[in-house]
């Protein structure tokens, strides 16, 4: 789509467009040919060289277990986040879309978690599930349970997850529940005339009309969990224990920042820029299917 | 529920919509639901007024205690490394700079790509649209070495420029301006208005709104920022409020403070709640249009 109408000159729009071509430059193509570029080198151990290994950097990282490992780690977490908070955000709006009244004030109180911090959301829960004074912890070791995240790597994966799906719960509500109002009513009751009951109802028609919805939330969720959780991880378990933890993102900070492992950090990055870039691929396959509706 | 043998071809009341006894079934799964939900921020609370003793034993009480302003007076004034209102600035400070930043520097970059025709017009406009969702987190230690080159780091301006490079809000101002009748601009240009009185005049009163719901998506974009913070303030009195609550947990075997550390995680989330409740409506137009 082209405007018809435009205005003259060539120096004005120049000068316009000049701050953000500048902003974009400085701290985004420069930096991410930067990684591209690093990740080509080796640096000596005192940092005072480097040297070229070409893809050496990706090979040694596609044989390293430990990134292996992360990459299965994050597999497993982004589908446990995707899933955890969808599935209640989804089951929570089907029943606000059933109430004439009252919908709006659960969903101001709904809303409150998105506006968290996924750092701080961190620790709020690992305040609740803190092995010395957590009150869920304490009623859990009551039952005989003996609960120990910062031990028993299952468990850290479990709070670490929940931690991060919690306020994506409501943002996953908030597109559910305007999904639902969408949906035609007079669709649901023709099929409630024919006898089928709620369920059904909701499994063979509403479910279906809700898919544009839900392919778009899984995207945008598998792109909260691979990049915002930073902060959940970081505060919670630190990526570990044995790394169990350690989701992509993590490794790529906790090798370039605490390992100073440039090249291997760098290579990292690059991969992850990869993953990127077909998420956004993906995404936009999706607007363009939307656009036909 | 729906009576599946009824011969009536009218769904009777309650088949679609609850009423009597299902209405009540909702509601009540509803309320547990807010409950669950909310039980976090509710403990939080509850821990930021009562004395450290309080929690140290377990299990800690569920109701509020009577250290409420002891323990935010502790917060806000001294803290653990550095006044929690000191981080707090930091936060608006940081926050604000990204909203407003970004809100300026693309509605310029889309007033030029929609309404001029000049020589890179095309390749420009890509190159502002592939720095389209990616997150800092995927080129930090390039973008760390730049901050640092520029003797940015513990600064305003590192805090703030590279989390503004990024094209979404570009993106949404250029969808908008192509909704915007041509008209307009035919008018302003047969009155012999220059681009920028149009600009100005017409253009930016027409995008209140849209700068209004985007300006509440980007301030807890930036307020709710932690890795970025965490890398390039290094001295405590640059710390953001979001970042600075996992430093106030001491290393090794020292107990926290946990009345102070969860006063501080109240505070940290008091700004984005009181945007994203008060500005619901503009805040779910603003998040509906960012994802599109």
């Amino acid at each position: 789509m082209e405007k018809r109408v435009t205005f003259k000159g060539w120096l004005l729009p120049l000068l316009l467009i000049a701050p953000q071509l500048l902003i974009s430059g400085v701290f985004f193509f420069y930096p991410a040919a930067e990684a591209v570029w690093q990740s080509l080198f080796i640096p000596d151990p005192f940092g005072l060289s480097m040297q070229y290994v070409g893809l050496g950097n990706f090979e040694y990282l596609l044989s390293d277990p430990y990134y292996r490992a992360s990459f299965l780690t994050t597999a497993v977490f982004s589908t446990l986040v995707t899933l955890v908070s969808m599935i209640p955000a989804l089951f929570l709006a089907v029943l606000a879309d059933r109430l004439v009244k009252g919908a709006g004030a659960y969903r101001t109180m709904l809303i409150w978690p998105y506006a968290v911090a996924p750092a701080v959301a961190g620790v709020l829960w690992l305040f609740m599930f803190n092995t010395r004074i957590g009150i869920v912890a304490w009623y859990l070791g009551l039952l005989g349970y003996d609960w120990n995240y910062v031990l028993n790597q299952n468990e850290a994966m479990g709070l670490v997850v929940v931690a991060s799906s919690w306020g994506r719960i409501s943002y996953n509500f908030l597109f559910y529940f305007a999904a639902l109002q969408a949906v035609p009513k007079s669709v649901i009751e023709a099929a409630a005339i024919d006898g089928a009951r709620f369920w059904r109802r909701f499994f063979t028609i509403v479910l279906p009309l809700l898919s544009p919805t839900t392919f778009f939330l899984l995207v945008v969720n598998i792109v909260y969990a691979f990049f915002e959780t930073f902060g959940v991880i970081h505060t919670i378990t630190s990526g570990g224990p044995q790394q169990a933890t350690t989701i992509l993102v993590y490794k790529v900070y906790a090798d370039g920042f605490v390992g100073q492992d440039l090249g291997s950090s760098a290579a990292q990055s690059v991969i992850l820029l990869l993953v990127v870039g077909l998420l956004t691929v993906l995404q936009f396959k999706f607007i363009e299917k939307r656009v036909h509706y | 529920m729906a009576n599946a043998s009824n011969p009536v071809k009218e769904p009777p009341p309650g088949m679609v919509e609850k009423r009597g006894r299902g209405l009540w079934l909702t509601h009540a799964l509803m309320i547990l639901g807010v409950l669950v939900i909310f039980f976090p921020i509710w403990l939080a609370f509850v821990a930021s007024t009562v004395p450290q003793a309080a929690i140290t034993h377990p299990p800690m009480p569920l109701l509020p205690g009577d250290q409420f302003l002891t323990n935010y007076k502790r917060a806000l004034f001294s803290g653990v490394n550095v006044p929690v209102a000191t981080m707090l600035l930091n936060s608006l400070v940081m926050a604000m700079g990204i909203a407003v930043g970004k809100i300026a520097i693309s509605i310029l970059s889309a007033f030029a790509i929609v309404y001029f025709r000049f020589p890179g017009r095309n390749f420009f406009f890509w190159l502002i649209f592939i720095t389209l969702m990616l997150p800092v987190e995927v080129r930090i230690v390039p973008t760390y070495q730049v901050i640092a080159g520029f003797g940015m780091l513990n600064s305003y301006s590192g805090l703030i420029l590279p989390l503004i490079a990024s094209a979404t809000a570009t993106f949404l101002f250029r969808q908008f301006f192509l909704t915007v009748p041509d008209e307009l601009a035919e008018a302003a240009r047969v009155d012999g208005a220059r681009p920028m009185r149009f600009f100005v005049d017409i253009l930016l009163p027409m995008s209140r709104t849209n700068i209004a719901a985007l300006f509440v998506i980007l301030f807890i974009y930036g307020w709710n920022q932690y890795l970025w913070p965490l890398l390039i303030t290094t001295d405590p009195s640059m710390n953001t409020v979001v970042m600075g609550i996992k430093q106030m947990f001491p290393s090794g075997d020292d107990i926290a403070d946990w009345p102070v550390i969860m006063a501080t995680s109240i505070l940290a989330m008091i700004p984005p709640v009181i945007v994203v409740i008060s500005m619901q409506k503009l805040f779910i137009r603003g998040l509906v249009d960012s994802e599109k």
